[in-house]
């Protein structure tokens, strides 16, 4: 009898244990696929194409590819990309130093800290604003710093050979505040006994540093890293406000080259702007492989 | 100007009573990119005002931001098309007109009222020997100069390259830059281009050129180019124009630091506003550069069209009849609305110094052709490579060569396609 009721349980009920975790994530994953997935596919599709978004899409194989290839616009938006990713990782550094200032009991620290970050909680586009007016070669408080101390002024926004480092010191003062605040949670969470330990040991400055207090902030190192590498990566809004991409396009990123192709007023190649987006897409991936990777690593340690 | 008043009273009145004899009813959807105060006050009015004179006529209208505007129109011509849209006219339209999403409306054209009054504008509206839209303003584009300036160093409005060149230099011998101009978003040394070119080359070339039938590496473009570089090299421009939008160029001609300004009419507004009074402020038509080579100007045109999807046609097209309607655009062009020039030959233009000047121009005075502007006339991607070479080319004169091999090498893509 009691057997008989056994074989009568539900095919859900025995298999809940498998069932349960998949119902929980089905929701992600359709999102996931929908909002993800298919557009990726789709861009990969769409490069295929010549295609101007109203008429019919022409297949046209790798023309769009070929023609990158060629396109000076595009190497240059490339080589911003590379120049993106190197320098924007000053932040880190730059971030922890602020940080191990900042981690200390002193009176009204709490508001220290507070305006350190300020730069992080306001829009890019006043960001952007705000540096395109400091660089203003008229009326910029950069140029009147400069012809106060008798050097010539200098045009950053208007000189290609200037401007993308112009936009990227623009884009480190809200990352660094961002980097900061990662690091100013990890230190909280340093041992004070290991420290402790260390001083009794005779460890201090740089070495302390770099020996006992650094390990320990690994966590804070690693997210650090993901969000800067990625903000380098979508720097889109401060280009858009600072220089629109200009002078003559010496300041564009893979992305806002993407934006300008596919869907500006003078834009809607779509197929040219997939590929460019493949490529910026296969640029991340490698940074998203070894995210993964990495974190990956990690669980796999804490087992 | 009286005897205009009292023949567009009279159209008027023809309008209106065809107008009673067709009783619209239903919705009328009109999407607008008029979004800036004045004319969105102007848009508002006309919408109110047909809406008076069709009572059973439910007129809904959406406004949206002029630049949003340039990217939505895509989605909702072909997703969720109103009954009437603005758009701009010329090379602009292909992309719709190609697609079949705006609709022929010959037939309005062939009409006697809009076949003669708007006579003028019926080339910039025609696209494969059809008719795709109604303009309802344009303005003229110009040399606007600090008269003040001009005369404290006795110069006189030029009309000849020499004298032009010669005010130039009298002017940055004594300090003063001879032009404003800000380049940061491109168009405005389109429009530089577009003046030097037409007035060396000549309308016909200017038009083949933009429409791809030439090379850009072709010896006349060079000497375009030439003349443009005179200008350069004297430093006639101001500096780090790169920097700026057409609006942060606008305080160097209010504080007197550039004395003129190739720009629209729509520049007369704000720089009225900033202080400059009518014996400060003047206007004076682009000067001849080669001899015999009619002038030809250009007088951007914006539009209202028909989507092809549209579902109360009959409506839009009295919609678009009263637009064009002389009394309508005598109203809507007025000082007080939107300070241009009617498209309608039998309206009244506004008693202002610049629209006069404008007007006679056009009128009397532009017998090359008129020409929509750099990035009306070429194709979107060919005016986006041009445009930013022309910048460069201000900045960085000496990069000629490699600038006009990249613009050839676009144009030839696009002629492939």
């Amino acid at each position: 009898m009691s057997q008989a009721i056994n074989d009568q349980t539900s095919w859900l009920r025995r298999n809940r244990l498998t069932v349960t975790p998949l119902l929980f994530l089905l929701p992600a994953v359709l999102f996931f696929l929908v909002y993800v997935i298919f557009p990726i596919a789709e861009s990969f599709q769409i490069s295929f194409y010549r295609w101007d978004g109203l008429g019919e899409p022409r297949y046209i194989g790798m023309a769009n590819y070929e023609e990158l290839w060629t396109d000076r616009a595009f190497e240059v938006s490339l080589w911003n990309n590379m120049k993106w990713l190197a320098l924007y990782l000053l932040a880190i550094p730059a971030g922890l130093m602020i940080a191990l200032f900042l981690n200390q009991n002193v009176v009204g620290i709490r508001l220290y800290k507070s305006l350190f970050f300020f730069p992080f909680v306001i829009s890019q586009v006043v960001v952007g604003l705000v540096f395109t007016w400091f660089y203003d070669p008229s009326f910029g408080l950069l140029n009147k710093i400069l012809t106060g101390f008798g050097f010539d002024a200098v045009n950053v926004l208007g000189d290609p050979k200037l401007v993308t480092y112009g936009i990227i010191a623009a884009g480190l003062w809200p990352q660094t505040a961002y980097c900061m605040i990662l690091y100013l949670t990890g230190l909280n969470a340093v041992d004070p006994e290991q420290v402790e330990a260390a001083r009794l040991d005779g460890a201090k400055g740089p070495k302390m540093l770099w020996y006992v207090i650094l390990p320990q902030l690994r966590p804070a190192t690693f997210i650090a890293f993901v969000v800067t590498i990625i903000g380098a990566l979508r720097s889109f809004d401060l280009i858009s406000i600072m220089t629109n991409g200009g002078p003559f396009g010496t300041s564009r990123v893979l992305s806002f080259y993407m934006f300008e192709k596919a869907l500006s007023e003078y834009g809607f190649r779509m197929g040219y702007g997939a590929a460019i987006a493949v490529v910026l897409f296969l640029i991340m991936l490698c940074f998203i492989a070894y995210f993964l990777w990495s974190m990956y690593q990690d669980e796999k340690g804490a087992r | 100007m009286k005897l205009w008043k009292s023949t567009a009273a009279v159209l008027a009145l023809t309008l209106g009573a065809s107008a009673a004899q067709a009783e619209l009813s239903g919705e009328l959807r009109i999407f607008s990119d008029m979004s800036n105060p004045a004319p969105r006050a102007v848009m508002e009015g006309m919408v109110a005002d047909f809406g008076a004179m069709h009572p059973d006529l439910d007129i809904e209208l959406t406004i949206i931001d002029r630049e949003a505007y340039k990217t939505q129109i895509r989605n909702f011509l072909t997703a969720d098309a109103p009954d009437v849209a603005n758009w701009y006219a010329a090379n602009r339209m292909r992309p719709y007109v190609d697609a079949g999403l705006f609709e022929d409306i010959s037939d309005l054209w062939a009409e006697p009222e809009i076949a003669d009054a708007l006579a003028s504008t019926k080339g910039a509206m025609t696209l494969d020997g059809a008719q795709w839209g109604v303009p309802y303003t344009y303005y003229q584009w110009g040399v606007y100069y600090r008269e003040d300036i001009y005369n404290q160093y006795g110069l006189e409005e030029p009309t000849d390259w020499e004298t032009f060149k010669s005010n130039c230099q009298t002017l940055l011998d004594n300090g003063v830059k001879c032009f404003t101009i800000g380049t940061k978003y491109l168009w405005t040394a389109g429009g530089w281009f577009d003046y030097l070119n037409m007035r060396t080359n000549g309308y016909d070339f200017h038009m083949q050129l933009t429409s791809g039938e030439i090379e850009w590496t072709d010896e006349r473009v060079r000497q375009t180019f030439a003349n443009w570089r005179e200008l350069i090299d004297m430093g006639a421009f101001v500096d780090n124009h790169q920097s700026y939008s057409w609006q942060e160029a606008l305080p160097f001609m209010v504080n007197g630091e550039a004395a003129a300004y190739l720009m629209g009419n729509f520049a007369v507004a704000p720089l009225r506003e900033a202080g400059l009074n009518t014996d400060q402020l003047d206007f004076y038509q682009f000067p001849t550069i080669t001899d015999g080579i009619a002038l030809a100007e250009d007088a951007p045109t914006d539009t209202f069209h028909i989507p092809s999807g549209a579902q109360n046609k009959e409506a839009a097209r009295e919609f678009l009849r009263f637009v064009v309607s002389a009394d309508n655009q005598t109203k809507i062009n007025a000082g007080d609305a939107l300070g241009q020039l009617p498209v309608n030959s039998n309206s009244s233009v506004d008693d202002d110094e610049m629209l006069n000047q404008g007007f006679a121009m056009l009128s009397s005075n532009a017998p090359g052709g008129i020409a929509q502007f750099f990035d009306r006339d070429a194709p979107a991607e060919m005016a986006s490579v041009a445009m930013e070479g022309f910048q460069e080319f201000m900045v960085f004169p000496d990069n000629l060569d490699d600038i006009l091999n990249r613009m050839e090498s676009t144009r030839k893509r696009i002629n492939e396609q």
